[in-house]
C-alpha cells in the first residue's frame, strides 16, 4: 500500500516534506513501547505509535521503519522533524487513537508486520 | 522540489537537492563553451551570414582587441536581410551592450540571468573583461550531470575501498574497532552509536539483515548503558571479515542476579524511563534473540560486561525469524 494512501484513509498529516506516492508499505506496527517495537516489526513496515521522542526515530532507523504515524495528533519535535528529513523516514499525525487507526489500516488489508511473542509467552 | 524555471527562493533553500546545491558550487569556468569562435566588428555582414550559415551559428560574439562589444544574433541576421542594405558591418547590426557573466560566478548566477532575460547564451568575461567562454542551458545542464557523475563516482570508490578493507589488508588477524562513549541518562543521544554502528557495517559490506539484526542489540544494550549505569559505559565493536562482536561496559552498580535479569518481562526501570518507551525489560532477552551468543558478566557492586558475537559467512537462522520479509 502506498503511504499516500494511508495517509487519507486515518486523515492523517503528512509533517515531512516526503513524496508518500513514492514510499510502497509492506505493512503495520502499533505500539508505545520501543523495546516491542524492536522485538517484533519486520522491515518495511509503518508504525504507529503515542509515543513522540526521538527515541521513535532511532528505533526506525534501526528497525528499517519505512514511516511513523503519531496518533491523538501528538507533534514531533523540530528535532524529530530534523532527522526524519536525513533519514528520509516521513512523519505523519493523525486525530484517531492507536486502536482506531490500527483498525482502520487493518481493515483496509493493511497486513500486521508485527511478530507474536515467543511461544510459551514467558512473562 | 522547487520548479526548475525559477530562481530559488530562501523557503526552497530549505529543500535544497544535491544538483541545486551544484549550482551554488559549480563555477561558470567548469561549465562554459571555451574557443568561441568570435568575429571583428568590421566583418561584412554577408561574410558573417554565410559563416552562421556554414557553422550552424545561432549567435556570435563580437570582440575587439579581446574586449566583448557586442552579440551579433539570428535575430540581428533578420534584420538585415529585411532592410537589404548592402555593404554593412557587422558593427551596424550587432547588439550592443550584452548581458555578461564572470567566469569566476558560480552557475546559479547565470541561471537567474537566464531565468530572468530568456536570452539563449551569455558571453563569459574574465577580470580583465576578455572573453574566455560561452555559456548556454545547454552547457549548465552538461555541467551539472559531469558533476553528479563525478560524485557518484567517488562515492563509488569510496564505498569499494570500505567493503574491500580487508582483502586489502595483510595480518594474520585483520579486524576494525569502534568504540563509542555512552553517558548516562543521555536519552536524547540515545540510539546514536547504534545507527552509526549499522551504517558502519552497510559500509563494510554485511547483508541488510545482518546490519539490522546488529543494530537492534547494540540499540538495546546503548540504551542500558544510559538507563542502568553509574556514569554511562562504552560500547566497543570489533569487526571482522567473518564475525562481529560487540562488548558494552561500564562500571557499575552491576546486576544481582544475572539469570534473572535475562528473563523477559524483569525490569528495574524506573517510571520515567518507562514513559520514553523502554525499560519493559525487553532489553536483554531481545539481544540474545538477536545474537549468535551472548555472555553478559556482572556481579553487584561492580561493573557489567555485555558480550554479543554474530558470525557473518552462515545464514542465520536469526535473521529469517527477525527479518521476515
Amino acid at each position: 500500500m502506498k503511504l499516500s494512501e494511508v495517509i487519507s484513509l486515518i486523515n492523517g498529516e503528512l509533517l515531512s516534506s516526503i513524496d508518500p506516492d513514492e514510499i510502497e508499505i509492506g505493512g503495520a506496527m502499533g505500539a508505545d513501547l520501543m523495546s516491542d517495537v524492536l522485538t517484533s516489526v519486520q522491515p518495511e513496515a509503518v508504525l504507529l505509535t503515542g509515543l513522540c521522542n526521538p527515541q521513535v526515530l532511532r528505533t526506525a532507523q534501526i528497525a528499517d521503519i519505512r514511516a511513523i504515524v503519531f496518533v491523538r495528533c501528538k507533534n514531533p519535535t523540530p528535532e524529530m522533524l530534523e532527522i526524519s528529513k536525513t533519514e528520509n523516514i516521513p512523519l505523519i499525525k493523525t486525530k484517531f487513537g492507536l486502536f482506531t487507526a490500527s483498525g482502520i489500516l487493518y481493515n483496509a488489508g493493511l497486513p500486521n508486520y508485527e511478530l507474536e511473542a515467543d511461544g510459551d509467552c514467558p512473562y | 522540489m522547487p520548479n526548475n524555471n525559477s530562481v530559488l527562493s530562501d523557503n526552497d533553500a530549505i529543500e535544497i537537492s544535491r544538483t541545486e546545491e551544484l549550482a551554488y558550487e559549480l563555477k561558470i569556468s567548469e561549465v562554459m563553451s571555451k574557443n568561441v569562435k568570435n568575429i571583428p566588428p568590421t566583418m561584412k555582414m554577408e561574410t558573417a551570414i554565410d559563416i552562421f550559415q556554414k557553422e550552424r551559428f545561432s549567435g556570435a560574439p563580437v570582440v575587439r582587441n579581446h574586449q566583448l562589444i557586442g552579440i551579433l544574433s539570428i535575430e540581428d541576421l533578420i534584420r538585415y536581410l529585411r532592410e537589404g542594405r548592402q555593404d554593412t558591418d557587422v558593427s551596424d547590426f550587432m547588439t550592443l551592450n550584452p548581458i555578461t557573466v564572470q567566469h569566476n560566478d558560480t552557475v546559479i548566477e547565470a541561471l537567474k540571468i537566464f531565468d530572468k532575460t530568456h536570452f539563449g547564451r551569455l558571453p563569459v568575461l574574465n577580470e580583465n573583461g576578455e572573453l574566455v567562454g560561452i555559456l548556454t542551458k545547454g552547457d549548465i545542464s552538461a555541467g551539472l550531470l559531469n558533476a553528479l557523475q563525478r560524485d557518484y563516482h567517488s562515492e563509488e570508490i569510496i564505498r569499494y575501498r570500505a567493503s574491500h578493507l580487508f582483502e586489502d589488508i595483510i595480518s594474520d588477524r585483520t579486524s576494525l574497532i569502534l568504540r563509542y562513549n555512552i553517558r548516562k541518562g543521555d536519552f536524547n543521544q540515545g540510539g546514536n552509536a547504534s545507527n552509526y554502528i549499522k551504517r558502519a557495517l552497510l559500509r563494510m559490506g554485511a547483508s541488510k539483515q545482518v546490519a539490522r539484526r546488529c543494530g537492534i542489540a547494540t540499540y538495546e544494550a546503548e540504551m542500558n548503558l544510559i538507563i542502568h549505569t553509574n556514569h554511562g559505559g562504552t560500547l566497543r565493536v570489533e569487526i571482522e571479515p567473518h564475525k562481529i562482536t560487540v562488548e558494552a561496559y561500564d562500571d557499575g552498580p552491576g546486576i544481582e542476579d544475572v539469570e534473572q535479569a535475562i528473563q523477559p518481562g524483569f525490569s528495574t526501570a524506573t517510571h520515567e524511563v518507562r514513559e520514553k518507551g523502554f525499560g519493559a525489560g525487553m532489553g536483554l532477552y531481545n539481544i540474545k534473540r538477536c545474537a549468535d551468543e551472548m555472555q553478559l558478566i556482572s556481579s553487584k557492586g561492580r561493573g557489567t560486561n555485555l558480550y554479543i558475537t554474530m558470525y557473518l559467512n552462515k545464514i542465520k537462522e536469526k535473521d529469517e525469524n527477525i527479518n521476515k520479509d
